[in-house]
């Protein structure tokens, strides 16, 4: 599927993430926050860091990461992605919908 | 993006074997991370799962458990739960699935209410004392059917 976002094409999956982690950028972020009803703040582009680190580093993404990752607890991380915190920040991070069921 | 009509899962977990446990706090835990409201009322032996001195010594049952794919008898000699126990949780670390204690953390942290039932608190002789801290109270199971309180809500027997 294709994306446009801040007048770029953007090649998405169905669900509506990235293929391409180069076509990111914080344009294309901040649109997409947009859409999932979030204004990006300077923590959520800390976290959005950390999740694309992760992700380079092949490490897989769940909510204990999250707790252990020394940038956000999770009641910030819920509070910054309300509803379905991982999905929305990895979304918005351009990186794969995360597959773990923890 | 969500397809889900679930807005609010409601889990009721009365056992406390590890696998029980868990599944109720996986559940719980996906709900949150689906955007879901999830909380969890603990009663008769699902107790175990919320005593602080007891929650970390949650065993796995071997006895009447057919699918351990072991004769009864066996199952029941001294030392098999203790290490089925081990060799489970030993293949949940590799999945980075966390110990009960930090499970609790981690659901609380994530907005699930953790709630203990009146009754069995009664029956088993506990106080205050004896639950985590990060309970959100006791209630009978009246109380709880009343969270019970919008569209979409499920109620689920553990």
């Amino acid at each position: 599927m294709e994306l446009n976002i801040a007048g770029v094409n953007l090649d998405v999956t169905e669900d509506g993430y990235l293929n391409d982690l180069s076509q990111w950028n914080k344009e294309v972020a901040t649109e997409i926050a947009k859409e999932e009803g979030i204004e990006l703040t300077d923590k959520h582009w800390e976290v959005i860091a950390w999740l694309q680190d992760q992700v380079k580093k092949e490490k897989p993404l769940s909510v204990r990461g999250i707790k252990k990752s020394g940038v956000v607890d999770i009641k910030q991380f819920y509070a910054l992605f309300p509803e379905g915190p991982l999905k929305k920040s990895t979304r918005i991070a351009g990186v794969p919908k995360p597959k773990s069921c923890i | 993006m969500s397809q889900t009509k679930v807005r609010k899962m409601l889990f009721i977990l009365s056992k406390a074997t590890i696998e029980n446990v868990y599944a109720a706090f996986v559940m719980a835990n996906g709900a949150r991370m689906e955007g879901i409201d999830a909380e969890i009322f603990f009663t008769f032996f699902g107790l175990e799962a919320i005593q602080t001195k007891k929650l970390k010594s949650l065993k796995v049952a071997t006895v009447g458990n057919p699918a351990m794919h072991i004769p009864t008898m066996v199952g029941g000699l001294p030392g098999m739960e203790a290490f089925a126990t081990m060799m489970m949780k030993k293949e949940m670390e590799k999945l980075d699935m966390p110990p009960v204690d930090e499970f609790l953390e981690i659901l609380s942290a994530s907005g699930v209410k953790l709630w203990a039932c009146k009754l069995a608190v009664d029956m088993f002789h506990l106080k205050e004392s004896d639950l985590i801290e990060d309970l959100d109270g006791v209630l009978t199971i009246g109380d709880f059917y009343n969270k019970a309180d919008q569209e979409g809500t499920q109620m689920l027997f553990i």
